[in-house]
């Protein structure tokens, strides 16, 4: 059972929200929302923090009051100070989740920036973000026993060869922030290389592939080593950006075991995402994101709504750990053509506000 | 042979497994069978039942049950 202090209904609560690219590589945003809709019913407000204008989930107006557009990571943590404390003179906003590992550096540098203006973040260190980074993954899990694959880090394509000869194909090749392809022979994994290093820069991670069952955990660490929630689900189908399209709550002790594992020996706060690979009666933590994943609202639906209880965390009201949630519960993904008329476009690309 | 305790299964043949969500189909008379399983039925005790109720030869359901067992054993479905 949850039970937390709510906001006072009487007030509304704004809570401002990235990760609003609803595409066929989502970000969190849209499914974060709907689970706070979800918690929070009539009084929420949801402002939208948008890199791109084209952000799905900023034209679906049932789903946030008001978007703004923020400056890329790249533009440095001022020039993201400045634009919030602009919108937050309009917006008052209460708590803000950022959903995107790329801006993660910049929101968590300006946190105590951000609770001087009335607004609270729940969010891990860059100590814990460092952690977990998909180049010292494989010395944090050695650290602390958990299984991994093996992987390493390169700078240079000419390390392919070896790493090929080393670990056997397929190989897994993957990005520094976003992005893998599963790669059969070197020609490939060249070409992947390539890709992902004018995508995302170096380095590029090379990683030996594990065939198994793909699981992804979502869970809610609270800062001091404990877990309040953790949610397995089993992909059912998978897109060809290995991103799940459809999946199913599935009942493991070992799994739940696993997330409260990694919680206890970082002191995670804040959201985050384990991906594992099944592989008989063995769990390889193949990546941790450093956030909710795109499928959070299934956490919701399954009986623990994980952004309700991050929201309910950043502003200081108690909240105990979930102890059930329901297995078999599934999510099919779906899109959909929203109609939006060209001046809300427009709007948004002139003033940067919608 | 014992299903697994968690295993969910209904009516009309479908087979969830809670702990890794694998699913399955089964055909009528598979699903009658885990249905006895489920109550605690032991193998001779269901395959009498079988014997009493369908046109079979005893040593076509021996084949059969064995062939089933593997099934459910492959798809991780029994407590062994």
């Amino acid at each position: 059972m949850n039970v937390s202090l709510h906001h006072p209904q009487a007030k509304t609560l704004t809570v401002a929200v990235t990760g609003l690219n609803a595409n066929d590589n989502p970000g969190p945003g849209l499914a974060v929302i709907r689970a706070l809709r979800e918690g929070f019913g009539e009084n929420l407000r949801i402002i939208g923090l948008a890199y791109e204008t084209l952000e799905p989930a900023i034209y679906l107006k049932d789903m946030v009051n008001k978007t703004y557009r923020i400056p890329y990571p790249t533009a440095g943590i001022e020039a993201l100070s400045e634009r919030i404390r602009q919108i937050q003179v309009e917006e008052h906003i209460d708590v803000l989740i950022p959903n995107f590992d790329a801006e993660l550096y910049n929101f968590i540098k300006l946190e105590q920036d951000l609770l001087k203006q009335g607004i609270h973040t729940f969010l891990p260190s860059h100590k814990q973000l460092a952690q977990r980074d998909k180049v010292s993954l494989k010395a944090f899990c050695d650290a602390f026993n958990f299984d991994v694959p093996e992987d390493e880090a390169i700078f240079s394509e000419t390390d392919i060869h070896d790493l090929g000869d080393r670990f056997g194909y397929p190989l897994m090749i993957k990005g520094k922030f976003y992005e893998a392809y599963t790669v059969q022979n070197l020609s490939d994994a060249h070409k992947a290389f390539h890709k992902l290093h004018a995508k995302w820069g170096l380095p590029v991670i090379v990683q030996k592939f594990i065939k198994g069952t793909e699981i992804n955990i979502a869970a809610l660490g609270d800062g001091k080593g404990n877990t309040l929630s953790v949610i397995p689900m089993r992909k059912l189908y998978i897109t060809d950006k290995g991103k799940a399209w459809a999946g199913i709550t599935i009942e493991n002790d070992k799994l739940i075991d696993l997330a409260r594992s990694f919680a206890k020996a970082t002191h995670w706060k804040g959201g985050f995402e384990l991906e594992v690979i099944m592989d008989g009666g063995k769990f390889f933590i193949i990546e941790v994101n450093p956030r909710f994943p795109a499928w959070v609202y299934l956490t919701a639906a399954a009986g623990q709504n994980q952004p309700k209880a991050l929201v309910d965390l950043a502003l200081g009201n108690t909240v105990e750990e979930f102890k059930s949630y329901q297995t078999g519960k599934m999510f099919v993904r779906y899109a959909m053509d929203n109609i939006v008329d060209v001046g809300d476009f427009q709007k948004l690309s002139a003033f940067g506000e919608l | 042979m014992k299903l697994k305790a968690n295993i969910a299964t209904s009516e009309n043949g479908f087979i969830f497994n809670p702990a890794t969500g694998d699913s399955f189909i089964s055909n009528p008379i598979a699903a009658e069978i885990l249905a006895l399983m489920k109550t605690g039925e032991d193998e001779q005790g269901i395959k009498r039942k079988i014997l009493d109720q369908y046109e079979v030869e005893g040593h076509q359901l021996d084949r059969d049950w064995d062939d089933y067992m593997f099934q459910l054993k492959e798809a991780n479905l029994l407590d062994l």
